[in-house]
């Protein structure tokens, strides 16, 4: 049995321990805000928060946050300065991938309040956008930056 | 939000809405089907598209899919403005697929340009409705009366009264005659045009509520994740399925036939595990032990296939435009320059992989699907399990990327017929790696160019030759010329040379081939504007004034066409003096001619008609000591006619540079005996935020001309435009793309 919070609220599971936390969070508790992109930790769109830090789900056993405190795109209480100024610039396209991107950026503006440009791309590059919203996510996290100083 | 349990809600919105001024909720004429291949012109009716309750809300449909674009609140916004609605108070209902809306196929960027007049019309008739019922309320004349957001003012004594209000009796008016309709004048429009524009969707994209196809659920639905045939064509052998049925949550498996040419949108085939849940089913795929028998294409070999392909481009190939006479001219003799350009087979690599729920039941399919052709969902479905197309329901979810892969839902049809077979809804889930191993890829292609170059340094004969594997092969085993692909870029140079012949090759097909974003525009785009800018240095002439003296004199091209694209030309001719305003915008805005060049440091700049749209763009680019690239600056001008939303303009044309960014630098699919080498992020390789263009700077040129594209525009010439700068950086010359397999240090 693997016991997790998930957004605040006690959850367990006897399923598959090796389950990624992505497919627990989608297919069993049916929050879909976390995105399914590689399956690989490659792109990014799965970015969760575990114990307040930015993981791959895809790629995160439920063994492996047994006891951990998850935080999805739906335990961000809107709205959260990131997500403002990701409509304030009006960063999506597409908008898949953009959850993970915002969760990563949340992530980010945690442990840096005030990013520079380099220290954006080094963090914000294992997230891909395929639309090509680069821009305007750096726009938009230096602007969230500014939000929160 | 999940959206399960909304299954069959589409029909009953209307109904739903309070049962006052309900358009979409008359009864329809029988739809015009449109026979296989045709556009499906629907007969106007404002009912279809727009209902108003008597709360106020404004229900607009949009009829055409959302994949990043925009057009899912472009058209509303047009609708809404000549409704002379309040925009916060519209609400957007996403069509089923339904020929009565018309072609709903959201591709080659034409979802403003094709609807746009129609939106309008919609729109200004719901507001006459309106502004006529309020005057019979107030016994006055309907000319005494005009519009506020969301209200109906009597002009003289200032009444006003709420268009919730007013629907009831709306609906009773009359529609009246197009003719006698009036359509705001262009200064009258409060949205279209407007900098405040954005995606309807957007609270819900980064509150992460937004629903997209793989976010489709309905209830008792089952998971399923297919091994498909390695190499297209093969069959199933042998299976031994015991490890599979083995695995926890995995239910059985079922074997889906193998494909027969054509392919058009059919299931590969292949061996579909069944299963609890999305994991279980991939785990359970992973315990398959399948053999595979022989394809005819199981000798696809990338590296040969290049070298037919340019054998083919050195030969004479089909004439697709010829002016005046290239060879007399190459025979006078003097200075002849010759190149071959290449570029690989692309996939599109949507971060949302392909995926559909789908549910059979009494003969009928409901299916829930990101899909960019929900009518093509309604064939390919109805085609696969011979039932009628009418019988199939397709909703369209948000779709996460489509840049064409998603027109094509072959992944719809594995579900129906899943389904059919397990008696309960379907969810089949591709993985990152099927999505690419399985994708309808943009074609490998081989282009061979020759000029002969007068004393002034501009060409006197210009012939150019391109060679690819058609996307008619989809549609017909036997295409060998891309007769329907030569619009994109090759039958319509706009260059004032005397002496122009273009010619298409054949080529045969080894795997699917479909359309990505902007199509055969990429590598036509790539060799033309190469070309150009080689004759360009090799006469010592600045590209930007070459470019200029090569577009000639402002003055409309008759390009001489037939069919669909002559009827393009009547309302869009092509314009030299739009092409050459944007490169001279572009150029202005680059600083072009005021940075120095050479070192490591350069500038290149390609300018390129697609989808009826001119875009110039100037890439500046730094090649450092090891021969990294880095792309500090874009700049990119684009003539796109009446624009709606402005700044979701600039957004297609950022992403743009940066899908550029990704197939010029990095992305290529090859095959290696008939198998796809590439599968995942780590071997097709995209840009990243790194690695993209740092500034990407768009500006619309402000025309009242029709609206044209704006999705695929800016890439074709992002490429060409980058190479050029990579040649003024460094003196090597790209002829093939990516990048990554030219040493630049």
């Amino acid at each position: 049995m693997i016991r997790l919070k998930v957004n605040g609220q006690e959850r367990s599971f006897d399923g598959d321990p090796q389950m990624p936390l992505l497919w627990y969070l989608r297919d069993i508790l049916g929050l879909t805000g976390t995105k399914f992109g590689c399956g690989m930790a490659l792109c990014g769109a799965c970015t969760v928060h575990n114990n307040g830090e930015a993981i791959r789900s895809c790629t995160t056993s439920l063994k492996e946050v047994a006891g951990g405190d998850i935080t999805t795109i739906e335990g961000i209480a809107p709205m959260h300065p990131v997500q403002k100024a990701w409509m304030e610039i009006k960063v999506p396209q597409c908008g898949y991938c953009q959850t993970g991107q915002i969760m990563q950026a949340i992530s980010l503006l945690k442990s840096n309040k005030n990013p520079s440009d380099h220290d954006i791309d080094a963090v914000m590059s294992g997230n891909l956008c395929r639309c090509g919203t680069y821009q305007r996510i750096r726009a938009a996290i230096h602007q969230a930056a500014k939000e929160t100083a | 939000m999940n959206i399960e349990n909304v299954s069959r809600r589409g029909f009953l919105r209307g109904a739903m809405v309070g049962g006052v001024f309900v358009l979409s909720a008359r009864i329809l004429p029988a739809p015009l089907w449109a026979a296989e291949g045709e556009t499906a012109v629907a007969p106007f009716d404002p009912y279809l598209w727009l209902s108003i309750a008597s709360d106020g809300t404004v229900t607009i449909v949009a009829h055409r899919s959302e994949m990043g674009c925009g057009s899912r609140t472009a058209l509303p916004i047009v609708v809404a403005d000549e409704l002379d609605a309040d925009w916060s108070k519209v609400k957007i209902d996403q069509a089923i697929g339904d020929a009565k809306y018309g072609d709903q196929d959201t591709d080659g960027s034409h979802s403003v340009r094709s609807y746009f007049d129609q939106m309008r019309l919609v729109g200004a008739t719901g507001r006459a409705m309106l502004i006529s019922a309020a005057a019979a309320q107030w016994a006055v004349s309907a000319k005494d009366c005009t519009t506020e957001p969301h209200f109906v003012v009597h002009k003289s004594s200032g009444r006003k009264a709420g268009y919730g209000e007013l629907a009831a009796a709306a609906a009773k008016q009359p529609v009246p005659k197009k003719e006698d309709v009036a359509l705001k004048t262009r200064s009258e429009w409060r949205y279209i045009g407007k900098e405040s524009n954005a995606i309807f969707d957007l609270r819900e994209i980064v509150t992460g509520k937004a629903a997209f196809g793989m976010d489709a659920a309905m209830p008792g639905m089952i998971y399923a994740s297919i091994e498909h045939p390695p190499v297209l064509g093969q069959r199933v052998t042998s299976l031994d399925d015991k490890a599979a049925l083995q695995v926890a949550g995995v239910k059985q498996t079922i074997t889906i036939p193998t494909v027969e040419p054509p392919h058009l949108f059919k299931p590969l085939g292949g061996v579909a595990v069944i299963a609890d849940n999305t994991w279980a089913a991939f785990n359970g795929r992973r315990a398959l032990k399948i053999e595979w028998g022989s394809s005819p294409h199981s000798s696809y070999n990338s590296a040969d296939f290049r070298k037919t392909l340019q054998a083919t481009s050195r030969q004479p190939g089909k004439v697709v435009r010829n002016v005046g006479d290239v060879d007399a001219e190459f025979k006078r003799g003097g200075k002849i320059i010759e190149a071959e350009y290449y570029t690989p087979h692309l996939a599109h690599a949507a971060m949302e992989p392909n995926v559909a729920v789908a549910e059979y039941r009494d003969g009928k399919v409901l299916a829930w699907a990101p899909t960019q052709n929900p009518q093509a969902v309604q064939e390919t479905v109805a085609g696969v399990l011979g039932i009628k197309k009418e019988d199939v329901t397709c909703h369209v979810t948000l779709l996460g990327g489509g840049f064409g892969r998603k027109s094509k839902p072959d992944q719809v049809a594995e579900a129906a017929l899943l389904s059919k077979q397990l008696g309960k809804p379907v969810k089949v889930v591709w993985t990152r790696e099927d999505d690419m191993h399985f994708d309808y890829f943009h074609s490998v292609a081989a282009m061979y160019m020759k000029a002969a170059i007068g004393s002034d340094g501009r060409p006197t004969a210009w012939l150019q030759r391109t060679t690819y594997p058609p996307i008619g092969s989809t549609f017909s085993a036997d295409a060998k010329y891309a007769d329907d692909e030569m619009g994109l870029g090759w039958n319509n140079l706009p260059f004032d040379i005397p002496n122009h012949r273009a010619e298409n090759g054949p080529a045969d097909y080894h795997v699917r081939i479909g359309w990505l974003r902007s199509v055969a525009n990429i590598y036509h785009a790539f060799a033309i504007h190469s070309f150009a800018d080689e004759l360009a240095k090799s006469s010592n002439r600045d590209s930007v004034q070459y470019l200029l003296d090569l577009v000639g004199p402002p003055r409309i091209i008759d390009l001489g066409l037939k069919g669909d694209e002559a009827e393009d030309a009547k309302t869009y001719p092509l314009d030299t003096a739009r092409w050459r305003r944007v490169i001279d915008v572009a150029a202005e805005r680059s600083g072009w001619g005021k940075k120095t060049m050479g070192n490591g440091h350069g500038m290149g700049i390609a300018a390129h008609r697609s989808f009826l749209t001119y875009v110039a763009t100037v890439v500046e680019v730094e090649v450092d000591s090891k021969g990294q690239i880095h792309i500090p600056n874009v700049w990119t001008a684009l003539d796109a006619g009446t624009v709606v939303s402005p700044d979701n303009v600039r957004n297609q044309f950022e992403g743009a540079a940066v899908f550029g960014t990704s197939l010029a630098l990095f992305s290529e699919i090859t095959a290696t005996n008939g198998k796809i080498d590439q599968g995942n992020f780590n071997e097709y390789h995209l840009a990243r935020m790194n690695t993209a263009p740092k500034h990407v700077d768009v500006h619309i040129v402000a025309s009242d001309a029709p609206p044209a594209g704006v999705g695929e525009p800016g890439v074709p010439p992002f490429a060409p435009a980058l190479c050029n700068a990579i040649f003024a950086a460094t003196g090597k010359r790209v002829r093939e793309l990516p990048l990554s397999k030219t040493k630049l240090a």
